[in-house]
């Protein structure tokens, strides 16, 4: 079980940025317990300037923007 | 050379006849400019975001805050404002950046620098300004911009307000260091350039529409001497009264533009009309509100009337100097 969070305050790009994470572990087949950061203190203390972000099992893999999907699924396997 | 913004006009002109509209009316008028104004703003701004999309490919607010960590006020807030422009920024990050720049060593007053300056002098803003109103004005524009980001954030940072953050935003600290960034290629910036045109135009082309939209209709029916009068240079209030009236509005540059080009086209004076696309920009109330989270709202204040002192000097400049 992979546990990811999405860094974000919940603007749009956010909520496009957690439907990707979903829709690619599914595909992929990796079982994901998914969580939303939305509150500030905490999306600071992961370090990243710009949102949305995500963290896989606590380790920062992407800040700012929408990531690509190819990316995406290879951080999801790793 | 055929270049397709030549045949625009024409193509306006003939779009019009075809219709039922008596022609030289004021419909006719709001009519044409729409036609000429829509293709002709939304291909120069898909050019220009898309080559700004591939400049800022180099930045990244994590490079950015690299640079400026440890930098003195002064050129700090130099090297601030302009990283502003090319730096990749969206107004919902801007508590997480402003956390982020402070939390790392940036001073204050050149993270205020910062958040000045990107949503005012901003791609959409200049190209918009190139493209409708020319180069001149569209320079002095950046040029001006830029220097209320750095005066601004220089004034803040001299009154040392680091007290009036948030408690919480003193005692942050980053638990991790971010993830190197990759290397590109160059196909990877034109894609980049190529997403930017993607997110930016399909984000605000119905803006623009509606901005054109109600600058056709200030062109076509608006008498010209009426806004000579209460926007000209002649009328010293008017520059005040913009800056209030722009600060509740949220447009981005996109749908004001137009706008402003129309109240031009009427007699409005330059530097009024500036100052109110400045306004709308830089003080945004929703983006207040959301700085509010790490701001006291005295420090908002602050911000927000050295802010605004420093768009109407540039009003009134603009309106000496442009006559």
């Amino acid at each position: 079980m992979k546990d990811v969070k999405v860094l974000g305050p919940g603007c749009k790009r956010c909520q496009t940025v957690e439907a990707m994470v979903k829709a690619a572990a599914e595909s992929l087949g990796v079982p994901v317990a998914l969580e939303k950061v939305t509150d500030y203190a905490d999306i600071a203390r992961f370090g990243v300037l710009s949102t949305p972000g995500i963290v896989i099992d606590n380790k920062v893999v992407h800040a700012g923007g929408i990531p690509r999907e190819e990316d995406l699924r290879r951080w999801l396997q790793g | 050379m055929v270049c397709p913004l030549r045949q625009l006009q024409p193509v306006s002109r003939w779009l019009v006849a075809q219709l039922p509209i008596p022609a030289g009316s004021h419909l006719a008028a709001s009519v044409e400019f729409f036609f000429y104004d829509t293709p002709k703003v939304l291909m120069l701004l898909t050019l220009v975001v898309f080559a700004m999309g591939v400049v800022r490919s180099f930045f990244s607010p994590e490079r950015t805050r690299a640079l400026l960590a440890g930098k003195r006020e002064g050129v700090g807030n130099i090297a601030a404002a302009m990283l502003g422009i090319v730096t990749p920024f969206c107004s919902c990050s801007a508590v997480p950046l402003f956390v982020g720049f402070v939390s790392a060593g940036v001073p204050l007053g050149v993270t205020f620098s910062f958040l000045i300056s990107a949503p005012m002098v901003n791609e959409v803003a200049l190209g918009l300004l190139f493209a409708l109103l020319g180069w001149k004005v569209a320079l002095t524009y950046l040029a001006f911009g830029l220097s209320i980001a750095i005066l601004s954030g220089w004034i803040i940072g001299r009154l040392h307000l680091e007290d009036w953050l948030e408690t919480w935003v003193r005692e942050v600290r980053a638990e991790q260091d971010l993830p190197d960034e990759e290397h590109r290629d160059w196909v990877n910036r034109f894609e980049a350039g190529w997403d930017a045109v993607k997110e930016i135009v399909g984000k605000v082309w119905y803006w623009i529409i509606a901005g054109i939209a109600a600058g056709a209709f200030i062109h076509g029916y608006v008498p010209a001497g009426l806004l000579a009068r209460i926007m000209g240079a002649g009328a010293w209030w008017s520059v005040p009264a913009a800056v209030l009236v722009g600060v509740p509005m949220y447009s981005n540059a996109a749908g004001i533009i137009p706008v402003v080009d129309a109240l031009l086209g009427k007699g409005a004076a330059l530097g009024t009309v500036l100052a109110f696309m400045m306004s709308v920009t830089a003080l945004s109330l929703p983006e207040m509100i959301i700085l509010r989270k790490v701001l006291s709202l005295k420090l908002i204040v602050v911000f927000a009337g050295v802010v605004a002192l420093g768009i109407l000097a540039v009003g009134y400049l603009f309106n000496v100097l442009f006559v």
